[in-house]
């Protein structure tokens, strides 16, 4: 890439890549989107190695053991991942513009994603209902704050969701909803990636704990 | 439509390499999941295995295949997306992650081992 310079009728240079061309709108976005994510990933990491350190200090309070239901985290864990798949069955349509199965395969999907977050905060009522809260143990306190992060993302998920359900219905399957689509996409396939390291290392390896 | 197909052709040009899946890739990355995620749960509620630190190394390994499943079947990731940017801010990512949890891991680890509670350090005279 060359420089040019050249001179305006103020006689400021003005400086500008000599072979800018011109690109369609948003096409820089799902590299920007996949950066966010990166930085999301970041996040998460922290989060991750919070708990790590934390996690084994109870406080002479409750313990995974006395906590966790692996038939209640499993069936949470199906739930996201079937969201998972139905959101992709949502991609396949859009590119064969299906708007209305789109618009369904999005609907399922924010139905499995509303039980997860409804397993999930059934969970969190019933640790806080038993003195499981999280001021009860730093292992608390980071557990609440991992899973609850992973638990506020999804329901922003949600949010978007139902957002671009209605742009879909006013304004169909257009470029930009399409790319909108697309972002929520990797969002949503993310989050199940933060879950799979979620119920594997806060819940699978607290009950080896 | 001939805006359309002047924006389709650009953005071809610019995500030459941009996978979108089909409903076979979807369907065998959510049948792997399925798979990866069952087998550690089945070792930890059943279990299977005797030693809860092979157990941990086990459901450990699953979870990085599963995520590498969900990246390739899901999210499409390859060298070729974004002329490679995607994988470079990746791999620097993955960078960040392991130095942060490795790093937190084994420093705090030694911090708990050199600084022992005061009532245990007495009965080591």
């Amino acid at each position: 890439m060359t420089i040019a310079v050249k001179p305006t009728q103020t006689g400021e240079p003005l400086f500008y890549l000599a072979d800018e061309h011109p690109h369609p709108e948003g096409w820089s976005t799902p590299l920007g989107f996949w950066i966010y994510l990166m930085s999301d990933c970041l996040i998460f990491a922290i989060l991750f190695a919070t708990f790590g350190v934390l996690g084994g200090n109870y406080a002479a309070g409750p313990a995974p053991k006395d906590l966790f239901d692996l038939p209640l985290v499993a069936v949470n864990t199906s739930m996201l991942l079937l969201s998972s798949i139905t959101y992709g069955f949502a991609m396949l349509t859009m590119q064969q513009n299906r708007v209305g199965a789109t618009q369904a395969w999005l609907a399922i999907t924010g139905l499995f994603g509303l039980a997860f977050i409804g397993i999930e905060l059934s969970e969190f009522a019933h640790m806080i209902h038993e003195g499981a809260t999280p001021q009860r143990s730093a292992f608390l306190s980071s557990f609440f704050t991992l899973v609850g992060t992973h638990g506020l993302h999804v329901t922003c998920g949600l949010i978007w969701l139902v957002t671009l359900m209605t742009q879909v219905w006013r304004f169909g399957l257009i470029e930009a909803n399409r790319r909108r689509l697309m972002c929520l996409s990797m969002f949503w396939h993310f989050l199940d990636v933060v879950w799979i390291g979620v119920f594997t290392f806060v819940y699978l390896m607290g009950m080896l704990r | 439509m001939k805006t359309e197909a002047h924006t389709s052709h650009a953005a071809d040009h610019h995500h030459d390499a941009h996978a979108h899946g089909s409903l076979s890739t979807y369907m065998l990355g959510f049948v792997l999941s399925v798979v990866l995620t069952a087998i550690p749960f089945w070792l930890v509620m059943g279990g299977a295995l005797p030693s809860k630190h092979v157990t941990a190394l086990v459901i450990m390994a699953f979870a990085v295949v599963q995520i590498v499943v969900h990246m390739i079947y899901f999210l499409h990731m390859n060298a070729k997306a974004e002329d490679g940017w995607s994988m470079m801010a990746m791999i620097f990512t993955i960078v960040m992650v392991v130095i942060a949890l490795s790093g937190s891991l084994w420093v705090m680890n030694h911090l708990n081992s050199n600084m022992m509670p005061v009532h245990q350090m007495s009965g080591m005279k």
